[in-house]
């Protein structure tokens, strides 16, 4: 609900501002008939009043006379406690009631009433005026009959009905509010919805949303699904990408080497010799560098979507000790494999723990000198150990957790080639699976032991 | 003390001095005074000064320092002294409800929200103007010299009538009522029973054939009926005939049983008052008339009481409103004077 396009918000706002007007329109409407309404009571009040009092106009010897009638005034009481005015005119002299009453500025004509609002004795009076001839017809005298009332009555009303009129406007505005705020939600669920379910998947789950979305997000549920699949295929492109790459700069160098080392044989002289066996140095370098490049890169891509096998890393410690026996043949290294008294099941991604305990060992043998031992042990407690003892020159005095940094390496390393990777990549290994990488001084001696822990299953 | 009496007269005699002489005819005239004196509160009222000293001391005592000038005036004076001359006064007192409704109709009177008038019925009051504290019945008061045998007093108008109509050389001469013409608390009553019922006119017809007395005032008919001069009188003011009786005695009271118009005695704040703290003070002071029994046993103004229209049914308060004004109207007013001059004063 933040950010200036909440679709919620907007939906809601323009509900409740078509609310507040359909509110104000509706107030404004229903005072106004109201208003007309009352003002409707008081002029027919008013009619009444001086129709009553024209029918009781006589015509008298001495002239027009006026029995006024109590009921024409005291009708006059039942809207409020108005002012009340009277005038009777005949022949342009005021017969009785109030001479200064202002007559009416057009003549009313028979059955036709005027009607009229001015201030009068400083209050706001309305007026009415009726005419009604009296006497023979030979002698016709036009009387005008004015009356008129203040409208403190009709002001009362007036208040009375605004306020009703508020408070339904204002009951029908909170509720139109409320139910704008419902629809608002309720329109915008399956967006929720949709949401939830992407939200909810694991990281390697790309698999289309199969939600039932309504007709408006259908495209967009349709444009997520394609970039889905096209994210998938890059996925799969890229891990095909790493395994070729291994694949395609391991074998020429193995190649170019074993040229290397067919063309050493055959040459006599030392300083041939010498510089064949400098070439062959840095084809190793580069194939080192090249391998634990790659093999970074893939822990890198496979820790980010971790298959979990049920392996024995007494099986996959057996299988690495086998692989990198040749090279510790090599330098007459001895490697003594103890596994675990039962076996020592994990769950994870076999080629990456592979990778690891490749990469341990492969540092102990290159910093151990010729004829030494290396120890690897498996151990089953609360987790599992591998750990990877040497009597090599250990890390000298460097900070130990530094050297999981990539291309970090040992301060004491002079002659020995490396990139620093090794034991990033098995810490990293570790880490993806839950578990880390162990770095401390051998305890019986010169060396170090490196162990990769991992949560048992 | 002394001293501050006879400057407070001093200067009562100084600021009627210094006024014009009104043109409207004072009755009756005395100043309260208060020591120290805050300010002065100008009543004009038609009500005697016997019956409204008692209150005014009691606004004194409740509203210390302030001075009091009351001055009595006729019905018809009080109603030309605001409306007409727009004389000073600060509160106006009166017994004619219908002039008094006119002067607020009219614009003579300015509003107030009185506190006080939450514990009265709503007719006490009109337009937040006029501020109704009394209630005082129109009775007939009879002669204990004439009416030796109590069943023979008239309970009702009808047995008045032919009372009247069948003993005509008894009553003679012997009876009173109001003169229209100078009363405007008798003009009242008079159009109210002739909204009420057409017994009026025959009673008029009667009374003018026996040579009725016509009074200006209800004190002067209750002298006259209590000394013998008169068998009965007429829309006499029962407060006032009530308060009488206390004192003297020979005659008797009696509230008619077809109806009896009750008048609601009223204040209103003239437009031009001049000490309007003081006015609504005395106005919220009379409103609760109702709760000072012992102010209302003294001057004998009996307070509103919406319960007694319950009790007695043949009580009808008149109400304020419009059509009060048509009685004052300039030509049904010469209608109905003209009809009562014929009927009564049969020369």
């Amino acid at each position: 609900m933040s950010g200036r396009g909440s679709i919620r918000r907007r939906l809601f706002f323009q509900l409740v501002g078509v609310a507040a007007l359909l509110s104000l329109a509706f107030f404004l409407v229903v005072r106004a008939l109201a208003e007309q309404a009352a003002e409707g009571t008081q002029d027919d009040i008013l009619t009444a009043s001086a129709t009553a009092i024209a029918d009781s106009l006589n015509s008298e010897d001495r002239g027009v006379t006026l029995e006024l009638p109590y009921s024409a005034l005291s009708m006059l009481a039942t809207i409020n406690d108005d002012r009340v005015f009277y005038r009777v005119v005949a022949n342009q002299e005021t017969l009785t009631g109030y001479d200064d009453l202002p007559l009416p500025k057009e003549l009313p004509r028979l059955g036709t009433p005027v009607f009229a609002t001015f201030a009068y004795r400083g209050e706001e009076v309305r007026a009415v005026s009726v005419i009604r001839p009296v006497g023979p017809a030979t002698d016709i005298t036009e009387v005008i009959v004015t009356v008129a009332q203040t409208r403190a009555g009709l002001a009362a009303i007036s208040r009375r009905i605004t306020t009703t009129a508020t408070g339904i406007g204002l009951g029908f505005f909170l509720l139109a509010t409320a139910l704008s705020l419902w629809a608002a939600n309720t329109a915008l669920a399956p967006i929720a919805r949709i949401t939830g379910s992407v939200t909810r998947r694991g990281p390697k789950e790309l698999r289309p949303v199969v939600a039932d979305p309504p007709t408006e997000l259908v495209p967009l549920v349709d444009a997520l699904n394609s970039f889905m699949a096209r994210l998938r295929a890059s996925l799969y492109q890229t891990e095909n990408f790493i395994t070729e790459a291994a694949h395609r700069v391991r074998t020429p160098l193995a190649t170019v080497r074993a040229q290397a080392e067919v063309t050493y044989r055959k040459l006599n002289k030392p300083e041939h010799k010498k510089a064949i066996r400098e070439m062959i140095r840095a084809i190793d370098e580069s194939a080192r560098s090249a391998g634990q490049m790659l093999d970074h890169a893939m822990v890198t891509f496979r820790a980010d979507s971790l298959t979990r096998d049920r392996l024995d890393l007494n099986v996959l410690m057996a299988e690495v000790c086998d692989r990198l026996a040749p090279t510790a043949d090599l330098k007459d290294i001895t490697i003594h494999r103890v596994t675990s008294e039962g076996p020592a099941m994990f769950e994870g991604d076999g080629i990456l723990v592979q990778a690891a305990l490749q990469n341990i060992l492969d540092n102990a043998i290159k910093y151990s000198s010729e004829d030494k031992e290396i120890v690897v042990r498996v151990t089953v407690s609360d987790m599992l150990y591998l750990a990877v003892t040497d009597q090599g020159r250990g890390f000298g005095d460097v900070d130990k957790s530094s050297l999981t940094l990539r291309f970090t390496r040992g301060s004491n390393v002079e002659g020995i080639v490396g990139s620093g990777l090794g034991l990033a990549i098995a810490s990293e290994v570790g880490r993806a699976h839950g578990g880390r990488l162990e770095i401390t001084q051998n305890p019986e001696g010169a060396g170090a032991c490196v162990s990769l822990i991992l949560p048992r299953s | 003390m002394r001293i501050a009496y006879i400057a407070a007269q001093l200067s009562v005699v100084f600021w009627l001095a210094a006024q014009a002489a009104p043109a409207f005819e004072v009755e009756d005239r005395q100043f309260y005074p208060a020591a120290p004196q805050r300010s002065v509160l100008k009543i004009i009222s038609t009500a005697d000064l016997e019956a409204f000293d008692p209150i005014i001391r009691g606004f004194q005592a409740a509203q210390p320092g302030v001075a009091v000038d009351y001055t009595v005036a006729g019905t018809s004076d009080l109603m030309q002294a605001i409306y007409s001359e727009e004389a000073v006064f600060d509160l106006a007192i009166s017994s004619a409800m219908d002039l008094q409704t006119k002067l607020a109709n009219d614009g003579f009177a300015q509003p107030y929200l009185s506190p006080a008038a939450a514990g009265l019925p709503v007719w006490a009051t009109w337009r937040n103007q006029l501020f109704g504290f009394t209630q005082e019945s129109a009775v007939l008061i009879v002669s204990d010299a004439f009416f030796a045998d109590p069943a023979e007093i008239p309970e009702n108008r009808d047995a008045l009538i032919s009372l009247l109509r069948n003993n005509p050389a008894r009553f003679q001469g012997r009876v009173g009522t109001y003169d229209l013409r100078s009363s405007g608390l008798g003009y009242l009553f008079a159009t109210q029973d002739s909204r009420n019922s057409d017994s009026y006119w025959r009673l008029m017809e009667v009374m003018g054939r026996l040579d009725a007395q016509l009074y200006c005032c209800s004190g002067e008919m209750i002298k006259d009926v209590a000394s013998g001069k008169l068998a009965l009188a007429y829309n006499v003011l029962g407060s006032y005939a009530a308060a009488q009786l206390e004192t003297t005695a020979g005659f008797q009271i009696i509230e008619m049983n077809d109806f009896v118009n009750v008048m609601l005695r009223t204040a209103l704040i003239p437009v031009g008052a001049e000490n309007l703290p003081d006015a609504r003070n005395m106005i919220d002071f009379l409103m609760t008339m109702n709760t000072r029994p012992e102010l209302v046993a003294q001057s004998g103004l009996p307070a509103i009481d919406a319960g007694s229209f319950q009790a007695n049914s043949a009580l009808r308060p008149i109400r304020f409103g419009p059509g009060l004004l048509v009685f004052l109207d300039q030509m049904k007013q010469r209608n109905f004077l003209r009809n009562w001059e014929s009927s009564l004063v049969q020369e």
